[in-house]
C-alpha cells in the first residue's frame, strides 16, 4: 500500500499550503478488515440479460419509507427519469439524485464488429454503491453523516447530520455518492443496499427482482467464494448458479461461459463488498484503470483528519480578530470622533 | 367417387372474386417479403392448370396443422386446398377411405413421380419397427422412406414433424424421430415448419414460393425458411418495450400481468424461440398468439425447447440488442484535451481584448480592432 511519491507531492502542494505543520506520512498500511456480518452483492456480467428488473424495483424499493429515495414531501411516489419529451420509460442516463442503481450496456455496433460478431464485446454492466470496507466518503465527511456500519459494512448516510459539503463526492473513487442540486435543502443520495428491508430480516430489492441470477445477496465471504468457485468453473460446463441469494436454495442451471480471470472488488480500492465478474475485460466495462489496490482513507485521513482542527481554529482566529480589530476601532473611533467635530465645520 | 381435384378442368377459382384473389396474392408475397412486383407471377402460378400434386402423409400428430390451415381466412378451405394445390391424399380430408384411398395415393404418386409435394406431419416413429404407427397396414416410417425420394420436395409441418414435438417428449416411449432424422441416410432435404400448430401462411407461403420460382425459400441451417423463421420471437414482440423497460409480471394474475408487463419471468421462451408470430397474426387474427393472451410463449416451435424445457422456467436470453436510451457502459466523451484548449485560446483572446480596449480608451481606439 503506497502511495507514488509524484501523487503525494502533487495533493500536498495543494493542500499542504493549509496546513503550516504539513501532511504527517501516510499512516502505516494495513489489510483492510472485513466486518464480521458484512454483507454484499455479486454480480455477474456474463449471467446479465439487461432486463433492468434491478434498477426498476431498486426505485421502488427505496421509494418507500426507510428507502435511501424516499423523501416526507413526496412519499409513495417513485422518481422516475424520464427522456425528453417522453413519459413512457423511465431512462436515466447514469446515476443521479434520483437513480441508486444503474444498467449500462457495452455494445459496439461498428461496422468491424458487425462483420465479425465474435469479436464484438457485448456485455452489461450494473452499477451502484460498491461499499468499500475502507470507504474514502466515510473518511472524508467532516460530520460523520456517512457512517460504514460496524457489523453489516453497509455505509449509510444520514441526511439529518450531512451539512451538504459533498466531499464524499469528490473522495468517492467510483463516483458514486449524487447530489439533489435542484432542491432547497439537498441531500447525498446512494445506494445503502437496501439497508431498511435488511433490518426487516430481507435483502436488497435489486437481488430479490433479479430473475437469473446475475445479481446475488449474500455475506461477502460467501460470495467471495461463490466467485473465485465460477472462476474455476470450465467454460461450457453446466453449473447451477444461486439466485437471489447465494445461500439460498433457488438455483438455475446455465452453461458456462468465459469469464476474465478477475474478480472486480477484491482488492480494489482496499476491496468492496460489492463483486464483479465478467466476461469483458473491466477497463471497457467503464472501470477506471487507474483505481487501484490503494485505500483510500490512508491517503486522505492525513488531510481531512485536520478539518474539524482547521475549521476550530479558523473559528478561533476569526473571533480573535474580530475582537481585536473592533478593540482597536474603538479606539481609533474615540480619537475620530474628537477629529471628527471640526472637519463637520469646515464643510460647505 | 369424383372428387373436385380430380375434375380439375372447371374454372375452380370461379367461387372467389378477382379483388379477394388479388388480395391473397400480395398478402402471400408480403408475408415472404417479396415485392409487389412478383404479385402478378404468383397470381399466374397458382391459376396455372399445373398445379403441383400434394401428398400430405400423417404420423403421430394431433391434427392440429391439419385443423389451423384449414381456417385460413382468405381464401376459404376449399380454395386454399383444392385449387391452389391439388391435393391428392390427406387423411383428415380424403373423401374416400381404406383401400380406396391408398390406391388414389398410389396413382397420385405414379402419375407425379419427382413432380409432388411431400408434406409430412406428426413425428415418426422408430421403436420396434415401427409400430406404433401403421397406414394401411404397413409403419409410417416405412411409407415416408419410399415416397421421399419420389417428391420433389419434403415439408416437415408442425413441431412433431421438424423436431418430435409432443411425442418425442420425456421419455418417448414410441422413438418419435423427426422427418429430418429419417430421411438424412437417404440425403433428402427437408424444409421445417415447426410451430405447434405452425402459423397456416408459413406453409402456404413456401408453397406458393415453390410454385412460383420453382425452387424452396431460403432456408436456414435447420431447413426452416429464413422469411418466417430467421428472428427470435423476443426481437419484435409486443410486450419487448416492457421488458427494455424492467417491466414484468412477476406472479400470473399480479397487477403488471394485467397491465400487459413482460412475461419472461413467468417463463416466456420467446428469447428464445425463432418465429414470426410477434409479425405476422396468427391466421389473420390479431391478438390471438399466446403472448397477446397473457400466456407466456413455450417454444413451441424451437428445437429441445418445446416440450423439451419446463413450462415455467425462465428462458435463456441471447444477448438481447440493448434499447437506445440504455447508457453506454463507458459514455463518448469530447476530448478533454481539446475542450481545454478551446477555453485557454478563448481566454487568451478574451484577456487581449480587454488589455487592448483598456489601452485604446487611453491611447488610439483603433487597436480594438485587432483584438
Amino acid at each position: 500500500m503506497t502511495i507514488n511519491r509524484r501523487d503525494f507531492l502533487k495533493f500536498s502542494a495543494g493542500t499542504g499550503l493549509m496546513f503550516s505543520a504539513g501532511a504527517a506520512p501516510a499512516r502505516a498500511a494495513k489489510t483492510p478488515e472485513l466486518p464480521p456480518e458484512a454483507v454484499g452483492i455479486l454480480y455477474d456480467s456474463t449471467l446479465c440479460i439487461g432486463c433492468m428488473s434491478c434498477m426498476v424495483n431498486c426505485k421502488k424499493a427505496n421509494s418507500a419509507p426507510g428507502g435511501a429515495l424516499f423523501h416526507k414531501n413526496t412519499a409513495g411516489q417513485i422518481p422516475f427519469e424520464y427522456p425528453e419529451g417522453d413519459q413512457i420509460y423511465d431512462a436515466p442516463q447514469s446515476l443521479s439524485a434520483k437513480t441508486l442503481c444503474i444498467i449500462k450496456a457495452l455494445y459496439t455496433e461498428t461496422a468491424a464488429a458487425q462483420a465479425n460478431p465474435a469479436e464484438q464485446s457485448k456485455s452489461f454492466i450494473k452499477m451502484h454503491c460498491l461499499h468499500c470496507i475502507e470507504p474514502a466518503c466515510v473518511s472524508v465527511c467532516p460530520v460523520a453523516a456517512l457512517q460504514k456500519n460496524p457489523e453489516t459494512g453497509i455505509v449509510t448516510y444520514n441526511k439529518n447530520r450531512c451539512f451538504g459539503c459533498r466531499y464524499c463526492q469528490i473522495a468517492c473513487p467510483f463516483g458514486i455518492p449524487m447530489y439533489e442540486w435542484e432542491k432547497a435543502s439537498p441531500s447525498v443520495v446512494k445506494c445503502q443496499l437496501c439497508n431498511h428491508l435488511y433490518a426487516q430480516g430481507k435483502y436488497s430489492a435489486c437481488c430479490e427482482f433479479c430473475p437469473t441470477g446475475a445479481s446475488i445477496f449474500g455475506k461477502v465471504r460467501d460470495l467471495q467464494e461463490e466467485a473465485k468457485r465460477r472462476l474455476a468453473l470450465k467454460p461450457g460446463d453446466v453449473y447451477a448458479y444461486p439466485v437471489k441469494r447465494v445461500d439460498g436454495d433457488e438455483r438455475t442451471e446455465k452453461v458456462v461461459d468465459t469469464y476474465v480471470n478477475h474478480i472486480y472488488g477484491l482488492s480494489e480500492a482496499g476491496g468492496t463488498q460489492y463483486l464483479f465478474l465478467a466476461g469483458v475485460s473491466f477497463d471497457k466495462l467503464g472501470f477506471n484503470p487507474r483505481i487501484t489496490d490503494q485505500v483510500y482513507p490512508d491517503f486522505t485521513w492525513d488531510y481531512v483528519s485536520h478539518v474539524p482542527a482547521l475549521i476550530g481554529a479558523l473559528l478561533v482566529a476569526g473571533t480573535v480578530s474580530r475582537v481585536v480589530t473592533q478593540r482597536l476601532d474603538k479606539g481609533k473611533g474615540d480619537t475620530d470622533k474628537a477629529d471628527e467635530a471640526p472637519d463637520a465645520e469646515n464643510t460647505p | 367417387m369424383k372428387s373436385k381435384v380430380v375434375d380439375g378442368s372447371v374454372n375452380l377459382l370461379s367461387s372467389v372474386t378477382r379483388r379477394d384473389f388479388m388480395k391473397f396474392c400480395t398478402a402471400i408475397a408480403a408475408s415472404m417479403g417479396l415485392p409487389m412486383t412478383v404479385v402478378p407471377q404468383i397470381a399466374e402460378a397458382v391459376t396455372s392448370p399445373k398445379r403441383p400434386s400434394v401428398i400430405w402423409l400423417s404420423g403421430q400428430q394431433c391434427t392440429g396443422c391439419v385443423e389451423s390451415l384449414l381456417r385460413t381466412g382468405h381464401p376459404t378451405l376449399e380454395t386454399l386446398i383444392l385449387d391452389l394445390i391439388s391435393l391428392e391424399y390427406s387423411e383428415t380430408l380424403n373423401a374416400g377411405a381404406g383401400h380406396q384411398a391408398e390406391a388414389h395415393m398410389a396413382k397420385a404418386v405414379e402419375e407425379n413421380k419427382g413432380k409432388f409435394i411431400l408434406v409430412v406431419d406428426g413425428s415418426i416413429p422408430v421403436k420396434d419397427g415401427g409400430v406404433y404407427c401403421m397406414i394401411g397396414g404397413r409403419p409410417v416410417v416405412d411409407i415416408v422412406k419410399e415416397m421421399a425420394p419420389l417428391a420433389a420436395a419434403v415439408i416437415a409441418i408442425g413441431s412433431c414433424a421438424a423436431w418430435g414435438g409432443v411425442p418425442s417428449a420425456d421419455p418417448n416411449p414410441t422413438g418419435a424421430t423427426p422427418v429430418y432424422e429419417i430421411l438424412k441416410p437417404q440425403n433428402i432435404p427437408v424444409v421445417n415448419i415447426p410451430g405447434c400448430p405452425p402459423n397456416p401462411y408459413n406453409f402456404l407461403s413456401t408453397v406458393i414460393h415453390f410454385l412460383t420460382f420453382g425452387k424452396l425459400p431460403a432456408l436456414d441451417d435447420k431447413g426452416r425458411p429464413m422469411f418466417a423463421y430467421s428472428r427470435i420471437i423476443h426481437e419484435n414482440c409486443e410486450r419487448r418495450p416492457h421488458f427494455d423497460a424492467g417491466r414484468f409480471a412477476e406472479e400470473f394474475g399480479d397487477a403488471g400481468h394485467r397491465q400487459g408487463y413482460c412475461l419472461y419471468k413467468l417463463g416466456c421462451k420467446g428469447p428464445e424461440t425463432y418465429n414470426n408470430c410477434s409479425t405476422l397474426a396468427y391466421n389473420d387474427t390479431p391478438g390471438c398468439w399466446p403472448v397477446a393472451t397473457g400466456a407466456p410463449c413455450f417454444g413451441c416451435s424451437e428445437e429441445k425447447v418445446g416440450f423439451h424445457s419446463p413450462l415455467f422456467s425462465k428462458a435463456k436470453v441471447v444477448f438481447p440488442t440493448p434499447p437506445a436510451q440504455q447508457p453506454a457502459a463507458v459514455p463518448e466523451k469530447g476530448s478533454g484535451a481539446k475542450n481545454f484548449a478551446y477555453g485557454v485560446a478563448g481566454a487568451a483572446v478574451g484577456a487581449a481584448a480587454v488589455a487592448l480596449s483598456q489601452r485604446g480608451g487611453k491611447g488610439d481606439g483603433s487597436s480594438q480592432a485587432g483584438g
